[in-house]
């Protein structure tokens, strides 16, 4: 048992056991796959290559009838556009660039601290009535965020923290902890309780039984779970829209649409935003992709 | 000082009762071996003295103190676990480390400590290996390092030496006993392996469903039983018990036969009882007055002896015989038996009938 939770966290390629490809027989029908597979890809990822070729091209190339796929212009001015206002300093969506980070980077770090003790407890000790708590706290997710923003709306607009970057965090955090907790539970209950037993016992209080030896084998799954808290806080949508309104609260997906609309919409300016907005995820899980490939197969979907 | 004592321990999970009044007293210094088969309530046993498990009703007294509801940490106990339970992330030296340092030791006094104990288990080698490069073996006694580097009120041990071969199992069965006398501390062991139980214990506790069968020296549960199972779970082979009753002065079994009434039985003419014996009392090669007869059913030799399986009626003895016996399935076969060390148990009990005359 303690030899396979320390395997399973510490080395990467080896657990990766993946069965061999189920073959559907003969050549036809691997070149079949091939095919769907391929078409898959173009539909999938078309839009994407779309998006970065628009932020590279010149306007002129941008709105050319018909489009041009190759041989156009690349300059790199709309990312200029990005973060360099017309007139010169910092541009809004710069701004909103940075309160996106501040919001989902402390929405998840809140989410985290509260998440992962409480999944620790859940996961150890007999509280009354468990699995009934588990699902109410499950059951705040079910809802989609639009059917409680107006109640939100006007509960903070009575406390004050309507437009204000905390009222953001707030609700994000409020909308991953029990997220966090349920993933996390997972992974605790891998780790075998007699790791902190044995603690005990060597002289360790409880909570130092928790910190000095399970806490370090969940680290794997902490940064799984805080990939998918970020992604949320990150590309949350509906609450930004309705709690926040200024330039200097405003986080980068609503900045990002507002671009759109008007008399003409600068395409170039969307496409280069969105490629910057879609970078720093891809980017901090590509960091963690260990972890999250280990997490997600160890604490998530064995279980 | 380091007593342990136990009182009307409850404990259940949902439906099962894993402990339904276990009570037991450890004296000061003493090696006792807490037997029992697989599910008997052992492990949840020592948890509940460690402070591990929350009781449903019981005490637990150290020293004469009552430290039923005492965090495990100040309990001042080290525990071997069933399943050794070694940080995976750390080094064995780490591990063995690891009750010096909840103790803020210096570092030359962890160093000096461990060198102890790797001196006294022979893990030289192992100390910067992590628990997932070492053998079971090796983990084992990793494991009772990391418990006996410190000088606690008691020793529990969950079966440590299980998963061993039986070679190095038979060593450290020599070793352990030989740490406890240099150490003269009180020893709180589990097993389901009554050799063990036998060869080791000063005090032996039988377990079953989590109730306390018997209480008593090896010799006493091995000699005495409190009651059928004990005589059936302690001894190898195991005894072999025959369906009889009493009338007059003769025992006449289930199957058919006659056997001079021991003295020493007080059970009324009449009364289901089982007579229980062990193969050593039992021989097919000299000949008494009180013998049964049967057929030769098998054989089985063990090297330095060999077990006669004789049928009696429908049920079997074992007969403890020299290696050189030999014999064809089948043959007639008169078993002498030493009614003198015979056990009767009360049928519908199974409690002991044998200790009033003795
Ligand atoms: N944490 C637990 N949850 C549920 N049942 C348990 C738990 N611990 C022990 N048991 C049950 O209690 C009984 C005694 O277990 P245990 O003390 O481990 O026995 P032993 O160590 O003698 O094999 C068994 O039936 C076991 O299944
Ligand atoms: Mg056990």
């Amino acid at each position: 048992m303690a030899v396979s939770v320390d395997e399973a966290v510490s080395a990467g390629p080896a657990r990766d056991r993946t069965p061999p490809a189920r073959s559907l027989g003969g050549r036809g029908h691997a070149a079949l796959e091939i095919a769907l597979l391929t078409v898959l890809a173009v539909v999938m990822l078309f839009p994407v290559l779309w998006m970065i070729e628009t932020s590279i091209k010149e306007n002129r190339d941008v709105y050319a009838v018909p489009a041009q796929f190759f041989g156009f212009t690349v300059t790199m001015d709309h990312f200029k556009d990005v973060f360099v206002a017309p007139g010169g300093g910092r541009s809004a969506l710069s701004v909103a660039f940075l309160n996106s980070v501040v919001v989902a980077g402390v929405s998840t770090v809140l989410a985290t601290v509260l998440g992962v003790p409480a999944a620790w407890a859940y996961s150890r000790f007999a509280v009354k009535a468990k699995k009934d708590q588990l699902f109410f706290i499950l059951s705040t997710r079910f809802m989609p965020p639009v059917v409680v923003v107006i109640p939100i709306f006007l509960m903070y607009r009575q406390v004050g923290l309507i437009d204000s970057k905390l009222g953001l965090i707030l609700i994000y955090t409020a909308f991953n902890v029990p997220f966090t907790i349920w993933m996390m539970k997972g992974f605790v209950d891998e780790v075998p309780a007699e790791y902190e037993d044995a603690a005990m016992l060597d002289g360790y209080t409880r909570v130092q039984a928790f910190r000095r030896f399970t806490l370090p084998l969940l680290v794997p799954g902490i940064a799984a779970t805080a990939v998918f808290a970020l992604i949320f806080s990150w590309n949350e949508f509906v609450f930004a829209i309705f709690l926040t309104s200024s330039d200097s609260v405003r986080t980068a997906p609503p900045a990002i649409a507002g671009l759109i609309g008007g008399t003409t919409t600068d395409w170039g300016l969307v496409a280069a935003a969105s490629v910057v907005f879609a970078l720093p995820v891809l980017v901090f899980a590509y960091l963690v992709r260990k972890h999250l490939v280990a997490g997600v197969t160890l604490g998530a979907v064995r279980r | 000082m380091g007593t342990v004592a136990v009182h009307g321990l409850c404990k259940s999970f949902g439906k099962v009762q894993a402990l339904d009044g276990v009570t037991l007293d450890v004296p000061d210094g003493s090696f006792f071996v807490v037997l029992g088969p697989s599910g008997a309530g052992k492990t949840t046993t020592l948890r509940a003295i460690a402070g591990l498990e929350k009781l449903d009703a019981g005490s637990v007294h150290l020293d004469g103190r009552d430290a039923t509801g005492d965090a495990p940490a100040a309990r001042d106990l080290a525990m071997v676990f069933q399943n050794y339970a070694l940080y995976p992330r750390h080094t064995a030296y780490e591990n063995i480390a690891s009750p010096l340092r909840a103790r803020r030791c210096s570092s030359s006094e962890i160093a000096a400590a461990v060198e102890r104990m790797s001196n006294l288990l022979h893990i030289e080698r192992l100390l910067q290996r992590r628990p997932a490069q070492l053998s079971g073996g090796e983990m084992q006694r990793v494991a009772l390092a990391r418990a006996l580097v410190r000088h606690p009120r008691a020793f529990l041990m969950d079966e440590p030496l299980t998963n061993l071969d039986l070679k190095l199992r038979v060593e450290m069965r020599t070793e352990l006993t030989r740490i406890h006398r240099s150490l003269g501390a009180t020893f709180v062991y589990v097993t389901n392996d009554q050799v063990e139980a036998l060869s080791m214990a000063d005090q032996v506790a039988v377990l079953k469903e989590g109730k306390v069968q018997q209480v008593g020296t090896p010799t006493e549960v091995y000699e005495r039983p409190a009651n059928q199972w004990v005589a059936g779970f302690v001894g190898s082979p195991p005894i072999s018990l025959l369906a009889c009753h009493a009338e007059g002065d003769r025992l006449v079994g289930a199957q058919g036969w006659t056997l001079p009434r021991p003295r020493w039985t007080t059970a009324e003419d009449g009364r289901a009882l089982l007579l229980g014996l062990r193969a050593e009392d039992l021989s097919v090669e000299q000949h008494g007055d009180a013998s049964l007869s049967g057929e030769l059913y098998g054989l089985e030799p063990l090297g330095d002896r060999t077990v006669v399986d004789v049928r009696v009626g429908t049920e079997i003895l074992k007969v403890k015989a020299r290696p050189t016996v030999t014999g064809t399935t089948g043959q007639r076969l008169l078993v002498t038996v030493d009614l003198d060390r015979a056990h009767l148990f009360d049928a519908g009990t199974g409690l002991s009938l044998s200790q009033a005359g003795r």
